[in-house]
């Protein structure tokens, strides 16, 4: 390239902007001086402007040559705005510092606000009362267990077609599907009963409310996310009349005395003889209306006598002890109850809608 | 599971009106779904020629068209475009009522008369086809002017939509659920007609194999000559409409017919394309594939994701080892019947329901016979259903010939386990004693067997009843076919008592009081998502995460390591909406990937439990949002001092933080420290504005944040609780003293506070209330001014008194490096 050509000082240009960038020490400056560095004012850009002049031959090399130089110009351009951004925030952030040691709580001057209780939350509260109340006592679990206790142990065998009634998420841990995200509250009474059976005196009378997860679109009645109560009882002489009257008490005292339940066969691969359990239409009190179907009825939850294989995967003796296990929604209480709509109202945390619960 | 009316009722005698049937059906646990009327009010429609069709003017969705229904031409509009000139389609004439109280009366539309109604099967109740016209040439040999009720044979039926559970393989069939029926109502069951087989033997012919004998309890093949291709006769074709099926042609819907009606899945191939006339059962070998009916190619014998499953397939060859289709799930699309078959070879099989399971699960594969199959059919049902299916064929095929002799080979069929039932464990079960006849009677009437013992009865299920297993899980299982053919609505009820009282736990109650109190002091309690996306995620942290490998969407595909982003966002969105004057708390779990926790879950695992496996750890946390207007740290302050103090925390001091935790401001924070077992509680002070940049909130809001481990408050080793034993406060004058120190910074107001209070048990309270900086003081330090109230129990503090208290408060502020302030 001849001494005449427009690019004769291209390195030095090149090198001069760079120190220009690296000497820049504070951030708006840096975006001040942008379009001198890089932007339409930049010798670049002049430079680019001249090119047009060059004989056809030389121009494409030159081309070349300039846009080297741009983009290590720019690149540096980009790393000193990252690192001048990044101390101004942290600067921003130090002139920002309060020591909350010296807060004085007294001084604070707060306005007064209302709040209010989930709603899910207060109706389970209240669920467990119920149940506190009866003689049982409340246990808590785990949201991810592993595949036994979510379905092996509770009769549920890899591949079995029973699977096809939970939709799972499973988790990214150790082999394929071995962890999931727990579908039901289940899993629960598995830990119970084995935290029993260690006592020698396998004597559970327990609920246990929590969050689940099912892998279903999200719509008016359904959640991802969901929330259960699951009863179990395991004790000496428990009978299918024992579930079945505890089922009625719990329901009159939740709902109401003109409300009551009954039992039809269904089949839970956990429990054996296994129902589902039904309660007076709370809409129509029992009239027969759209909700129902026009039975008078509506579903709550499943229930039934613990299998003897799930006695056995937790080594309780089934011929000392037997019991029984029964499980429904918290949402869908709170949903008959308070007759919501759209279930996806629970989750969109919206004020209008958490202020009117008190 | 549809079950027509007038099908049931070849099987039983049903008097019952379809309300009081719909009842015992729910009580038997075949719960009904619905209830559809299906050709009722139809009888006026007839059947109809379509002889022209014109367009209209100004109109493209009607056109004009003239039938003819046996009474001369008739001029209609009509809607529907699916039809053409020549066809045969239902007509309602003018005065006619259809289903729904749908009366046709003479309309006029732009200026043409329409004198009728053609009709969709939709229309007539017929199917769910509301595609267009029902066609009717398809169907049958339409006549015009006939009924048509009379054309298609359509009997006014009802039809029970039931829900099959999981451990009813017998009720997927009419005879299954007729069966149930039965033993309820104390009715007899009428067999079906069956062919007799009346040709040369099988065996001349064709050849039958079994070489995965575990897999394929039995196989039997018959041939079948001489038969045609047509449409099926009427009465086969409605059976199939109102169980829910499409007629297709007469050999398929006399198989489809076999399957509703017996329960048994079957396969009618085209003999002629069958090499050797020979079926065989083997296990697929690596490296095969096999194109199905819906013209996949699947490859075979290769592992899947599922737990414990190693990928063993099952296929259908012939002679030529040639496979024809995976068993018991779906054929092959080449060896099918088609309109010039003339011989079938028909196979009436048993499949293993845990390997068809999980072959259709791997394949993601589905079909009437696999949902079948994977549930148990009655291995004995096979050349009964073979029988069955060659007499409805017999109905369009009068001629064929069914060899004699079917070939029948047996690999491993379930064992059918023998229960014993002793008097008691009726009654220990289902807490009410039930008379040993009446067990006995509901028993054999759905086939079971019962034969006495010295101790009461030995039970064997019927084939039908794979379900039912040996020892006590058996018994419990034979004790619930009692109890549902006895109806649970006569079982009785006793409420169970126990000695121990209910309750919930110091931590359960401890979390609900938590809770409260952040009611109490202004915070609207939200639920927000557990699972969020990578990039919320990585608002906060780079970390290890736990994901889910099926999320329904890459939204909702990470569990939370925080509440803050979720409660923030929840925030927003209030925001936007003109609400976000406004608090928000959440007591959630968060989880933590075991790389990074540090106390990852051990628990087991794996087929069997047989394996430990490390997971996630599951904190809880209360976070709270402080969102209203001039709401900063200094009010999460307040409110945080204002929970520790209610939640009964003996002393919680608010300290720099030397790691800053996620979405917290780095310098508007403090870590609520418990002074006397050292532990963190959680921190206190402001959202990091960096997160509420990336969330897209506007500039120049400040949230208010605290974020407690709930587990470690809940921990009283580590969240002291205050004594539980209280002060009678003096009944003597106590004395005011205001002190104000200049401390360094270093020295936490909170420390010198404390200091001043231990001091002496004359100190009744120290509380800061003044603290100052300014240019007069010099860099590093500030003034702390507290208000302390002096007393004593045992009489009024006198004037020397007070004053030796307080050179003793100076001297110890002195020796925490506070100088009291000059004056």
């Amino acid at each position: 390239m001849s001494d005449t050509s427009p690019l004769a000082n291209l390195d030095q240009q090149r090198d001069d902007l760079i120190r220009q960038i690296a000497e820049i020490a504070d951030f708006a400056t840096l975006r001040e001086q942008e379009p001198l560095l890089i932007g339409k004012r930049s010798i670049l850009t002049t430079l680019q402007r001249t090119l047009g002049q060059l004989p056809e031959s030389e121009r494409k090399e030159a081309g070349a040559l300039l846009q080297n130089a741009r983009r290590l110009v720019e690149e540096r351009f980009a790393e000193r705005f990252t690192q001048l951004e990044n101390l101004e925030r942290a600067a921003q952030l130090e002139a920002d510092r309060l020591d909350l040691g010296d807060v004085i709580a007294s001084a604070v001057r707060v306005p007064i606000s209302v709040g209010h209780p989930n709603l899910v939350a207060s109706t389970q509260r209240e669920l467990e009362d119920v149940f506190v109340g009866m003689g049982f006592s409340v246990a808590d679990g785990p949201e991810v267990e592993s595949d036994w206790y979510n379905f092996e142990a509770l009769n549920i065998p890899p591949a079995h077609p029973a699977r096809g009634m939970w939709d799972t998420f499973y988790v990214d841990l150790g082999e394929p599907e071995t962890v999931v995200l727990r579908t039901h509250t289940s899993p629960t009474q598995i830990h119970l009963m084995e935290a029993a059976v260690k006592t020698g005196e396998p004597r559970i009378h327990a609920v246990m409310p929590g969050r689940c997860f099912r892998r279903d679109t999200p719509d008016a009645r359904h959640l991802a996310a969901f929330h259960q109560i699951e009863g179990l009882v395991v004790d000496r002489g428990i009978t299918f009349a024992d579930l079945a009257g505890v089922i009625e008490t719990f329901t009159r005292a939740y709902f109401g005395p003109e409300i009551s339940s009954r039992l039809r066969p269904a089949f839970f691969p956990f429990t054996e003889p296994s129902a589902e359990f039904e309660i007076t239409c709370t809409i129509c009190q029992g009239q027969g209306c759209r909700t129902c179907s026009q039975t008078g009825w509506i579903e709550l939850g499943g229930c039934g006598m613990l299998d003897p294989a799930v006695l056995e995967a937790v080594g309780i003796d089934g011929r000392e002890w037997s019991g029984f296990a029964f499980g429904f929604g918290i949402d869908r209480c709170a949903q008959m109850r308070h007759q919501i709509a759209d279930m996806r109202a629970l989750i969109e945390n919206d004020a209008r809608f958490l202020r009117q619960f008190s | 599971m549809k079950i027509p009316l007038s099908w049931l009722n070849e099987f039983i005698e049903i008097t019952e009106t379809p309300e009081q049937l719909r009842e015992v059906f729910d009580d038997l646990g075949l719960v009904v779904e619905g209830v559809e009327l299906t050709g009722q009010d139809i009888d006026a429609v007839l059947v109809a020629k379509v002889l022209e069709i014109h367009p209209i003017e100004g109109a493209d969705r009607i056109r004009r068209v003239i039938i003819e229904a046996g009474e001369g031409p008739l001029e209609i509009v009509c809607g529907a475009m699916n039809f053409e000139v020549g066809n045969h389609v239902p007509f309602a004439p003018i005065g006619a009522v259809l289903p729904g109280n749908f009366e046709i009366a003479k309309r006029v539309m732009k200026g043409i008369t329409s004198n009728g109604m053609l009709c969709s099967a939709r229309e007539l109740r017929i199917s769910e086809d509301h595609g267009g016209l029902y066609i009717l040439d398809e169907l049958i040999t339409p006549v015009i002017g006939q009924r048509l009720v009379d054309a298609l044979g359509i009997v006014p039926d009802v039809i029970f939509d039931i829900s099959v559970e999981g451990n009813r393989p017998d009720a997927w069939s009419i005879e299954g659920v007729a069966r149930d029926l039965g033993a309820r109502l104390s009715r007899s069951i009428k067999s079906p007609a069956l062919a007799t087989p009346n040709g040369a033997p099988t065996k001349d012919v064709a050849k039958a194999s079994i070489t995965a004998t575990g897999e394929c309890g039995r196989l039997t093949v018959s041939i079948i000559e001489n038969v045609f291709v047509t449409s099926s006769p009427t009465i086969i074709q409605q059976r199939l409409i109102n169980a829910g099926m499409r007629p297709i042609s007469n050999i398929v819907d006399a198989s489809n017919f076999v399957m509703l009606e017996l329960g048994q899945p079957n396969h009618p191939y085209d003999a002629a394309k069958v090499s050797g006339k020979s079926l065989g059962v083997r296990h697929a070998v690596s490296g095969e594939t096999v194109v199905t009916l819906d013209g996949v190619e699947r490859p075979l014998a290769k592992a899947g994701r599922g737990l414990g499953d190693s990928g063993v397939d099952v296929v259908i060859v012939d002679g030529a080892d040639k496979i024809l289709g995976l068993a018991g799930i779906m054929g092959g699309d080449e060896s099918g019947v088609s309109d010039t078959t003339t011989e079938i070879l028909f196979e009436a099989a048993f499949f293993d329901p845990m390997t068809i399971a999980r072959t259709s699960k791997r394949h993601g594969l589905r079909s009437e016979a696999s949902a079948r199959f994977e549930r148990g059919v009655d291995p004995e049902l096979a050349l009964r259903a073979t029988a069955r299916f060659v007499e409805i064929l017999k109905l369009s095929c009068p001629n064929l010939v069914w060899r004699s002799e079917p070939l029948d080979v047996r690999g491993e069929l379930p064992a059918v386990p023998v229960i014993e039932l002793t008097e008691g464990d009726v009654e220990r079960l289902l807490g009410v004693k039930i008379d040993a006849a009446e067990v006995a009677r509901l028993l054999r009437a759905i086939n079971f067997t019962v034969t006495e013992s010295a101790t009461g009865f030995q039970v064997s299920p019927s084939t039908a009843r794979l379900d039912v297993r040996s020892g006590a899980a058996g018994r419990a299982d034979v004790i619930e076919e009692i109890a549902r053919l006895y109806s649970y609505l006569r079982l009785p009820r006793r409420v169970p008592t126990w000695a121990e009282p209910g309750g919930l736990t110091k931590v359960q109650k401890l979390r609900r009081h938590l809770r409260d109190v952040v009611v109490d002091l202004g915070a609207c309690e939200a639920w927000t998502p557990t699972l969020g996306s990578d990039a919320d995620f990585e608002l906060l942290d780079n970390s290890e995460r736990v994901r889910v490998t099926n999320p329904l969407a890459s939204e909702e595909s990470v569990l939370r390591n925080t509440l803050i982003t979720g409660l923030v966002r929840a925030w927003a969105r209030n925001l936007e909406r003109g609400t976000g004057d406004l608090i928000l708390s959440e007591l959630g779990n968060i989880f933590l990937h075991p790389s990074v926790a540090s106390r990852p879950r051990p628990t087991k695992g794996g087929v069997a439990g047989s394996v430990t496996l490390s997971l996630p750890e599951e904190r809880e946390r209360m976070t709270v949002v402080l969102g209203r207007i001039d709401d900063d740290a200094t009010t999460a302050v307040a409110f945080a001092k204002t929970l520790f103090n209610r939640l009964g925390l003996a002393d919680v001091v608010l300290r720099t933080p030397t790691l800053v935790p996620l979405g917290v401001h780095p310098t508007r924070v403090a870590e609520a420290i418990d002074r006397i077992s050292g532990a963190s509680l959680g921190f206190v002070g402001e959202v990091n504005p960096n997160l509420l940049l990336a969330l897209g909130i506007p500039e120049g809001r400040r949230l208010g944040l605290i974020d407690l481990d709930f587990d470690a408050v809940a921990d009283e080793s580590k969240a002291t609780r205050v004594s539980s034993e209280v002060t009678v406060p003096s009944r003597f004058p106590s004395a005011m003293i205001d002190l104000a120190f200049v401390a360094p910074d270093s020295l936490h107001a909170d420390d010198l506070r404390h200091s001043l209070y231990e001091a002496s048990d004359k100190v009744e309270n120290v509380e800061l209330f003044d603290v100052y900086r300014g240019a007069a003081l010099g860099d590093g330090v500030r003034s702390l001014a507290y208000a302390i109230r002096l007393t004593s129990q045992e009489g009024t503090l006198s004037e020397s008194d007070l004053a030796n208290l307080r050179s003793q408060l100076i001297e110890v502020g002195a020796a925490l490096g506070a100088q009291l302030r000059a004056q």
